[in-house]
């Protein structure tokens, strides 16, 4: 719903904001589906910094309208195709919720019976991302530290700090 | 029959309205801000379809407690809490791209970036 | 917003809280939702609060872009010393159970630290990108 609004919408405030809603609404969805973990940076990251930044960053651009559009037929057409195409696939998945759904039979199992024995830490998704997982870990790290880099070069935030010194 | 369908497959379906809301945003709003929303939809999209797949009827979130012995499947979780903070890394460098791109053409919009790209 | 005392002082109470809560959510990441990102990001959001309080000027006595570069590079560097710290016990790269004398104190230890350095660098990466963002001249 608040996504088809942000379609909509042509004040860019506007459809940041919406954008935060769209996140928490998400975060809760992800409560729902007993992924405290997700929701949690779900809610702290989409709805709190990403809005921040996008605010900052809309700030500085100051530009507050979308212009009219000219033609919405071939954008509506690839979408509707992709969408049909998607949903023509999903008829093939495992039912929602089914326990014996291929992905619940391979490493999931091993975590869930052995992890505690193993790494002795009650919360599973802790467990998983930092110890059985702790290279995809140490990579996702390696790219939030790679995007400081870069957003500092596009800004010139570095040389600035150098004339000071 | 239909109906059995649909409530097997109806998080899914979601996932799939929500990624055609948001390529629609992608690709035919010309706004730079507003183009990164829409991919935050499109992200989000996918991450609610990874959740829904770890989901299990009758399952409780995953953290050890006695008296719980049906849990949802963690490697969905821990992927997309990976992928969640990458696609804020990867939405602040869109933004700096943004701004730099004003800070250029003094304008956000494709549209008008193209008409003064074809006067120069 | 200098000069709107509701919000100062609101801020006053919330600020310690938050970042109280942010540590609470890093070391209790074991035994319930939470962890290095989550911590991070609650963390920088206590900080930027303040930044949309009291200025750009005022937060960077306190805490400056140079030393949000510093720890961001230093949370990497923990995570991977970790890793290091393992294969000079003996075991592979990132294998905690060498850490200590029993495997699962091991797991421990290596979790908690790992843990730690993804909360100082997410921490610090986003409060970096804020102030890269709110300095920005047009």
């Amino acid at each position: 719903m608040t996504a088809l609004m942000i379609i909509n919408m042509r004040n860019i405030l506007s459809v940041i904001m919406l954008g935060g809603i769209y996140s928490l609404i998400s975060a809760i969805l992800f409560v729902v589906l007993d992924a405290v973990d997700v929701a949690f940076t779900e809610a702290a990251v989409g709805a709190g910094i990403s809005t921040v930044l996008f605010l900052s960053a809309f700030a500085i651009t100051g530009k507050h309208h979308d212009l009219k559009r000219r033609n919405h037929f071939p954008a509506l057409l690839a979408v509707l195709v992709m969408g049909a195409g998607l949903m023509y696939s999903t008829l093939d998945m495992p039912a929602w919720g089914d326990a014996e759904a291929p992905v619940h039979q391979h490493v999931a199992p091993r975590y869930l019976e052995d992890s505690y024995a193993e790494v002795g830490v009650p919360n599973i998704v802790t467990s998983v991302l930092a110890s059985y997982r702790g290279f995809d870990t140490l990579g996702e790290v390696t790219v939030v530290f790679t995007a400081l880099i870069a957003v500092l070069l596009l800004l010139g935030a570095i040389r600035e700090d150098e004339d000071q010194s | 029959m239909i109906s059995a369908l649909i409530n097997d497959l109806y998080a899914y379906w979601i996932s799939v309205l929500l990624m055609m809301a948001g390529l629609y945003i992608v690709i035919d709003h010309s706004n730079l801000f507003k183009k990164l929303v829409g991919l935050n939809i499109f992200q989000t999209s996918v991450f609610i379809m990874f959740i829904a797949m770890g989901k299990v009827d009758g399952g409780t979130a995953p953290i050890i407690e006695k008296g719980y012995t049906v849990f949802s499947n963690p490697l969905p979780h821990v992927l997309i809490l990976t992928a969640i903070v990458v696609s804020i890394a990867t939405t602040s460098v869109g933004l700096a791209l943004v701004v730099k791109i004003n800070k250029h053409y003094q304008s956000v919009d494709e549209q008008e970036i193209e008409k003064i790209e074809l006067q120069e | 917003m200098k000069k709107n005392p509701i919000l100062r002082e609101t801020s006053h109470v919330l600020i310690p809280v938050i970042l109280l809560f942010a540590l609470y959510v890093q070391f209790h990441g074991d035994y319930g939702p939470g962890g290095g990102f989550q911590a991070g990001v609650i963390f920088a959001s206590g900080i930027i609060l303040y930044v949309l309080l009291h200025g750009i000027k005022k937060t960077e006595k306190i805490i400056s872009l140079q030393t949000t570069k510093l720890l961001a590079a230093l949370g990497l560097l923990i995570y991977c010393a970790v890793g290091v710290a393992g294969m000079l016990l003996g075991g592979l790269f990132l294998e905690y159970n060498v850490l200590a004398a029993d495997p699962v104190a091991g797991q421990h230890w290596g979790i908690l630290f790992i843990e730690l350095g993804v909360g100082i660098t997410v921490a610090s990466v986003i409060l970096a990108v804020f102030y890269a963002f709110a300095k920005f001249e047009k």
